[in-house]
């Protein structure tokens, strides 16, 4: 061994950061918000540190499947601009020990939260990686453009095991929960696709930009976005939702749908001419989309709480 | 002989021994938490009180 590669050894030597950053700390957030949410206004109640046990659990969970996201797709991260800097790619993390790290806390979390709640939820929590890790990542990611749509599910599951952990079961409310962030998340990956196209493109990943086209992804968001405004109206049906909800649905469907109609009126001369600033606006409007609506549905359940306002 | 200077290297083992003992440590409060939280919620006595003063 010479001293040149000692030193490249120690070089990609890994910290504990690194480790954690498999996980994807930034998508565990909302994985547990809408955990909480769901958790927190299913009917019943739970005690609360077992209801914080449960959420650590959902995710653990959701970190395991990053990081087996992350050993699979370690070709295609060391490509694209977005995911080079991720720690396979930078060499401080191998493949194999992303691959243990996703397995292990996988296990883990799945039989805590079966041990701390109950099977329904463990089962669903195990249903949701598997969804993610096989049927996303390694089937529908590289097959077909409509990978996000399906994959999409995986995203949304969390606010219904949350749900689960408290019920035991699966009802109306957490199906629309679900759908909530199921409808969402097609026009929220697509309009990032719009400005990061070259990315997806570079990593022959088969976004819709890149097997269909901007315009065809224009309308896609449009349809979307219709669909996704029927889903979140429909929760109002549902004893969870209150004048929180209904306010905050009026005013953020109403927004989005004006932002994708105004992406539908765009062509790429006007998006490359402002450097696609409509469609950085509709991703960031998204992002606070799915936190507004489930926020809204937690303040009406500590106005129920509190006897003034709540659900209907 | 011992060594003097810290490198680079030695700050990352580090970091993952001080972060795994802290993962490990966690672990065994959060099970006691759990535990005394299911024996609260499970226990018997507790059950029968809350039923008689209902």
């Amino acid at each position: 061994m010479t001293d040149a590669s000692i030193t490249f050894e120690q070089d990609r030597e890994a910290g504990f950061g690194d480790y954690f950053a498999l996980l994807k700390p930034r998508v565990m957030s909302l994985v547990v918000f809408t955990a909480f949410v769901g958790l927190a206004v299913a009917p019943g109640g739970v005690h609360p540190f077992i209801g914080f046990f449960a959420i650590l659990c959902i995710a653990i969970g959701g970190g395991a499947s990053g990081a087996l996201n992350m050993w699979y797709d370690a070709d295609i991260d060391r490509v694209m601009k977005r995911t080079m800097k991720r720690p396979i790619p930078t060499g401080k993390v191998t493949e194999q020990e992303a691959l243990s790290i996703g397995l292990t806390l996988s296990a883990f979390s799945v039989i805590m939260l079966g041990l701390a709640t109950n099977w329904v939820a463990a089962g669903l929590l195990a249903f949701t990686i598997f969804f993610y890790v096989a049927v996303y990542t390694m089937w529908l990611k590289r097959l077909t453009p409509q990978n996000i749509v399906i994959g999409g599910a995986a995203g949304a599951f969390p606010s219904m095991i949350g749900w689960a952990a408290v019920t035991g079961g699966v009802s109306l409310e957490s199906v629309l929960m679900f759908m909530l962030v199921f409808m969402w998340t097609p026009p929220h990956f697509w309009a990032l696709a719009l400005f990061m196209n070259a990315d997806y493109d570079a990593a022959k990943v088969p976004m819709l930009t890149v097997t269909h086209g901007k315009r065809a992804t224009r309308v896609h968001i449009l349809v979307y976005t219709v669909l996704l405004a029927v889903a979140a109206f429909a929760l109002l049906a549902t004893p969870i939702a209150g004048w929180a909800y209904l306010i905050t649905a009026i005013v953020m469907n109403g927004a989005f749908l004006a932002g994708a109609v105004r992406l539908y009126r765009r062509d790429e001369v006007q998006a490359e001419a402002d450097n696609y600033k409509a469609e950085r606006q509709f991703f960031k409007l998204s992002l606070v989309y799915t936190l507004a609506h489930f926020a809204a549905l937690l303040v009406d359940r500590v106005l129920g709480a509190m006897g003034v306002g709540g659900p209907f | 002989m011992a060594i003097t200077k810290l490198h680079e290297v030695h700050k990352r083992r580090r970091s993952r021994n001080v972060g795994l003992g802290f993962a490990l440590a966690l672990f065994v409060v959060l099970l006691m938490g759990l535990t005394i939280a299911k024996v609260t919620v499970l226990d018997p006595a507790r059950s029968t009180t809350s039923e008689v003063q209902q």
